[in-house]
C-alpha cells in the first residue's frame, strides 16, 4: 500500500503522549510537519518542554509507527519557539479537561509572570468554576502547574501555557 | 570570543545547575518545593542538552562528550552554580533568585543573535525560564525580611555578577538594587565541582562506549 501523508498522520493519532495518554501527539499539536518522499517520511517535532523526558519515548514510537507502515522514517526534533501550546487541538483540549487537566491559558506575547498566573481566569475542569488558585507553578511533569478549586475543593492540573 | 564558547558557557552552567537543584529531590522543606525543584532541574538540564547539541555540531563532537567527557577543569560554568547548598535553604533560595535574573539577560542576549537556530533556541528556553523567574520571586518576596535570605544574597552576589559577561553587568545591578563590585569570574573552579563531576559522570565512565 502506498504510503501517504495522511495514513503517517493516522499512524501518529494512535501514539498515546506518555506521561498524558489520554491524548495523542497529532492532538498535542507536537507534530509540526510530515512529508512523504516515496517510502522515507519525515516528520517534524516540537516538544513541549525542553527537558521532557518523554522525548525518546516519543522519537522511537512515532519510527515504529512508521516502520509499520512499510516505510522509512526521518524525525526531526526543531527546537524553537515556533511551537506553543496553542497548537493542541480543539479535540485535544477537550479530552484534556474531559480527564481533569485544564486546557492551557492562549500564549501572550510575552513570556507569563506572576502577576498573570494569579490574577487570570482559569476555569476548573471539573465543576467549571473560575474560583480557583495557583497552589504551585510546578507539577507531576514540567508542562503541568498545580491549581486548587475553592468552588469543588478539588485540586486539579493545569497545562502550562508556552 | 566564538560563539561555541558562549554556548559552553550556558550549557554548563544550566547542566551543573541542574544537578545541584535535584539535590533536593525528596528532602526539600514542603512536598511542592520537592516538585519544584526537581521540575526546575529537569528543565535546566533539558535545556543544557539542546545547548550542548548546538555547541556539538560547531566543535564536531556529541552532546554527550561535551556533558561528560570533559575534565572538570574543562568545564566553563560560573562558581554560582558549582556551591552546594543542601540543607542550606535561604542561600539556595538566594542563587535561585540571583541566576534567574542574570540567565534572563543572557537568554534575552542570545534571543537577539544573528545565527537564528541560537535565537529560536533561546527564545524557547526563555518561555520556560519564565517559570522557574516568577517560582523565584514569589520566594524573594516570602523571604524578604529574613536575615538569612539577606546574608545570603550579599554573599553570592559578586557570584552572580560572574554568570555574565562585563557587558550585562550594570543592568542586573540595576534591576536587583545592588552595587557593581568584584565579580568572582569564570575560569577558576571552587573544590565542589570536582565530587559534583565524579558523581554526574560515574555511569559514563564505568562503561566507556555504553549505549541505551
Amino acid at each position: 500500500m502506498v504510503v501517504t501523508e495522511e495514513r503517517v498522520r493516522e499512524a501518529l493519532a494512535e501514539i498515546p503522549d506518555p506521561e498524558i495518554p489520554v491524548i495523542s501527539l497529532i492532538d498535542l499539536g507536537v507534530v509540526r510537519d510530515v512529508a512523504v518522499t516515496g517510502v522515507r517520511v519525515r516528520v517534524e517535532f516540537t516538544p513541549t518542554f525542553l527537558g521532557c523526558p518523554a522525548l525518546e519515548a516519543m522519537r522511537s514510537a512515532m519510527e515504529e509507527k512508521i516502520r509499520a507502515l512499510g516505510a522509512e522514517p526521518e524525525i526531526q526534533v526543531v527546537l524553537d519557539d515556533s511551537w506553543s501550546t496553542d497548537r493542541i487541538t480543539p479535540e485535544g483540549r477537550e479530552k484534556l479537561r474531559a480527564s481533569g487537566f485544564a486546557p492551557p491559558a492562549p500564549r501572550q506575547a510575552d513570556a507569563p509572570t506572576l502577576v498573570q498566573l494569579t490574577a487570570q481566569v482559569f476555569r476548573c475542569p471539573y465543576c467549571g468554576s473560575t474560583e480557583t488558585r495557583l497552589d504551585n507553578i510546578f507539577g507531576p511533569t514540567p508542562c503541568r502547574s498545580i491549581r486548587y478549586c475553592e468552588s469543588c475543593r478539588q485540586p486539579f492540573e493545569q497545562f502550562k501555557t508556552i | 570570543m566564538p560563539a561555541s564558547e558562549l554556548l559552553l558557557e550556558l550549557a554548563d552552567d544550566e547542566l551543573v545547575l541542574g544537578w545541584r537543584d535535584s539535590e533536593w529531590t525528596g528532602i526539600a522543606p514542603i512536598l511542592e518545593e520537592d516538585v519544584a525543584f526537581s521540575s526546575i532541574a529537569q528543565n535546566e538540564i533539558g535545556h543544557a542538552r539542546a545547548v550542548y547539541e548546538l555547541a556539538a555540531r560547531e566543535l564536531g563532537t556529541t552532546a554527550d562528550e561535551l556533558a561528560f567527557d570533559r575534565e572538570p577543569a574543562e568545564y566553563r560554568c560560573a562558581q554560582l552554580v558549582e556551591l552546594r547548598f543542601v540543607p542550606d535553604w535561604a542561600r539556595t533560595i538566594a542563587r535561585h533568585v540571583l541566576y534567574e535574573a542574570a540567565d534572563e539577560a543572557r537568554v534575552a542576549a542570545l534571543k537577539a543573535s544573528d545565527d537564528a537556530e541560537v535565537a529560536g533556541l533561546a527564545a524557547k528556553i526563555d518561555r520556560e525560564e519564565a517559570y522557574h523567574r516568577i517560582h523565584a520571586q514569589m520566594w524573594a518576596e516570602r523571604l524578604a525580611g529574613e536575615r538569612r535570605f539577606q546574608d545570603a544574597m550579599e554573599e553570592l552576589w559578586p557570584y552572580a555578577l560572574g554568570v555574565l559577561p562585563e557587558e550585562l553587568r550594570p543592568a542586573l545591578g540595576e534591576r536587583l538594587g545592588r552595587p557593581l563590585v568584584d565579580a568572582v569570574e569564570r575560569g577558576e573552579h571552587t573544590g565542589q565541582l570536582a565530587p559534583l563531576w565524579e558523581e554526574m559522570t560515574m555511569v559514563r565512565r564505568s562503561v566507556p562506549g555504553a549505549t541505551w
